[in-house]
């Protein structure tokens, strides 16, 4: 196979490669001095060994969803992120797999506030089969959550999904009501919600990191879906969020379906961001 | 908006301007800061490539590095080419040529199209224009709902579309409509879509070539990165946009998307959206934010 040099153009071509898919500046370079020193410790010469090892590192980075120990009663769901990343759709998808699983699911419709955020989370409830909940628009959404929660003991539902309105990390009393909804929860079922996912959308660039860091104040992220990666972008701005805040990804999203959604794996990732 | 470009970008000036004498090597060093703030903006790295070079080739001549002042030149040559990658004055709606106008909104999935029709509708009532809302997104679940709400809200019609309709038939019927209705500018609000779905951009094509908008505008999300240029240039390219608006503004976005989109498809960035709300629309001054973004 092809030998290589290992020049300055050639970290130059690989730094653009990495900008390019949205890992950023400084990922990038914390990234290649992590190659350039393997490079140059396992004496590296040929360019099938060095993408393996760029593929290696890359997958590396990601850390791997913690398992949630199944609770008694409903696992309850929480779903938030910025405005337009897929949170509806992608709760959709979660419960359609859990359906699928068997569970007995149901949909909370928590985004009270954005126009017909309720008919949309309405239709997907139907189409999946997941049971559905409402209090109708301009409801409390911590209201919500909580009767929510005693629909989901009473009906002996399995998984609770919560729909969040969309909202920008930077916007105070949005956040606050999150941590609010989050709290209420808690009250309402101990050890709720038990997981808490932040879906971000891969055509994001370095405000992701951002909206990471300010979701995870709020109401700790346990775990990112990354959205929408059935486009041209590579959704590499996640390379540095597990680089700065070490989070987990767990599934990705491919499409506008409910079947759209797969499992996250570093290494698949790794080889689409770099071919 | 563009705040913490606008910081970044100036503490690179000041300490330019600060230097009583300037070398190639303090100018190589700036223009190296420059590339970071612009990077981390997310501007496209090969528009900020080309970016950094015009500057270069303008700064590195004797005429300003040997100038009384050349911290100061350099700086301006930056501000040039800044206001050059916005573009200058606004450019408001056109819509002169056949009536009821047409404008039709597109871009990628949640880039904001509804909330921006709706926001436009305010925006033309505002200017005397009786606007119409067409809800052409027959696939998302209730789009038109969504779109019909909003119209509710604002007190401004909407044509009755169904999913079971074409795109392009609701189009030409809400025309026939509004000309019965005696209004005066469509708001056509099409599904998101993917450049890369060819069956959807066709789509787009054929309400183009049946509705002949007098606008097509680009709605972008001011948080998208690196592949925003992409997205853009197919958009233009099966299209001829004539126009962008930003969405998402409000927030700490850098907007470095804004600067890429503008710089490959030439298009002018018309409106930015600063909020949810109907009312959180304002007109794009690219000179004058180029100013703020250099504090000048
Ligand atoms: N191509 C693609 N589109 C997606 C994906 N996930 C969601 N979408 C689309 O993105 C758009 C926004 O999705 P929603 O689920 O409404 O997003 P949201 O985060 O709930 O939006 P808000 O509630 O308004 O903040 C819709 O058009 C979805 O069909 C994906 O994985 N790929
Ligand atoms: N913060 C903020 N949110 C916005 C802005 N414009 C739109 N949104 C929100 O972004 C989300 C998506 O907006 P939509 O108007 O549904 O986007 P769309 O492009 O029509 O989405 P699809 O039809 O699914 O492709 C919604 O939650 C909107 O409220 C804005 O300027 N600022
Ligand atoms: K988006
Ligand atoms: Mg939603
Ligand atoms: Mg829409």
């Amino acid at each position: 196979s092809a030998h290589r040099k290992f020049d300055d153009p050639f970290w130059e071509e690989l730094e653009e490669v990495l900008i390019m898919a949205d890992v950023g500046h400084q990922s990038a370079g914390k990234l290649l001095d992590r190659l350039k020193a393997r490079v140059r410790k396992e004496k590296i010469e040929e360019s099938e060994a060095f993408r393996e090892m760029l593929r290696q590192e890359l997958a590396a980075i990601f850390p791997e969803p913690k398992s949630v120990a199944v609770p008694q009663g409903p696992e309850i769901v929480l779903v938030v992120g910025v405005n337009g990343v897929g949170k509806t759709t992608t709760i959709a998808k979660l419960a359609h797999r859990a359906q699928m699983q068997g569970r007995k699911v149901l949909v909370a419709a928590g985004d009270t506030f954005r126009a017909a955020a309720i008919e949309q989370l309405g239709i997907w409830a139907k189409r999946t089969g997941a049971d559905f909940f409402t209090k109708g628009e301009g409801a409390d959404p911590a209201a919500v959550a909580y009767e929510a929660v005693d629909a989901a003991l009473k009906g002996g539902h399995d998984v609770v999904f919560l729909d969040t309105a969309g909202r920008l990390h930077t916007k105070v009393d949005l956040m606050d009501e999150l941590r609010k909804i989050k709290r209420v929860l808690g009250k309402k079922l101990p050890g709720a919600p038990h997981r808490c996912l932040l879906v971000l959308d891969a055509t994001t660039g370095q405000n992701a990191l951002s909206q990471t860091k300010l979701f995870n104040e709020a109401v700790t992220v346990d775990e990112i879906i990354l959205t929408k990666l059935d486009g041209t972008s590579k959704g590499g701005i996640v390379v540095a969020i597990a680089l700065e805040h070490n989070m987990p990804i767990s599934f990705i999203g491919l499409g506008e379906k409910m079947e759209d959604l797969r499992p996250f794996s570093g290494e698949d990732f790794a080889k689409a961001l770099v071919n | 908006m563009f705040d913490s470009l606008a910081d970044r970008l100036q503490s690179v000036f000041k300490k330019i301007r600060g230097h009583g004498r300037l070398d190639e090597k303090s100018v190589q060093e700036g223009l190296r800061e420059v590339r970071l703030a612009l990077l981390e903006a997310d501007v496209n790295f090969k528009v900020v490539k080309d970016f950094v070079d015009r500057v270069r080739d303008r700064a590195m001549g004797q005429d300003v590095l040997g100038s009384l002042t050349p911290g100061q030149q350099v700086v301006k040559i930056v501000h040039d080419e800044m206001v050059e990658l916005l573009g200058g004055e606004h450019l408001g709606l056109q819509l002169q040529g056949k009536t009821p106008a047409i404008i039709m909104l597109v871009g990628l999935q949640g880039s904001g199209k509804t909330t921006t029709a709706a926001k436009l509708a305010l925006h033309l009532r505002r200017m005397k224009r009786s606007p119409y809302l067409v809800p052409a997104d027959v696939y998302r679940p209730a789009a038109i709902d969504q779109l019909h709400t909003l119209a509710g809200q604002l007190g401004v019609p909407a044509f009755a579309s169904t999913p079971e309709m074409k795109p392009v038939d609701i189009c030409m019927q809400a025309r026939e409509e509004a000309v019965r209705k005696g209004l005066d500018v469509l708001l056509v609000d099409t599904a998101g879509r993917l450049h890369i779905d060819e069956l959807l951009m066709e789509e787009l094509v054929a309400i183009k070539a049946a509705a002949g908008p007098q606008e097509i505008l680009f709605v972008a999300d001011a948080m998208t990165g690196q592949d925003a240029v992409n997205v853009a240039v197919k958009f233009d390219e099966l299209l001829d946009l004539t126009g962008i608006v930003l969405t998402k503004m409000e927030g700490d976005a850098r907007g470095g998307a804004a600067l890429s989109i503008k710089s490959v498809t030439g298009k002018p960035i018309k409106f930015v959206g600063m909020g949810e709300k109907v009312s959180d629309l304002e007109v794009f001054h690219p000179d004058r934010v180029a100013s703020r973004i250099l504090g000048m």
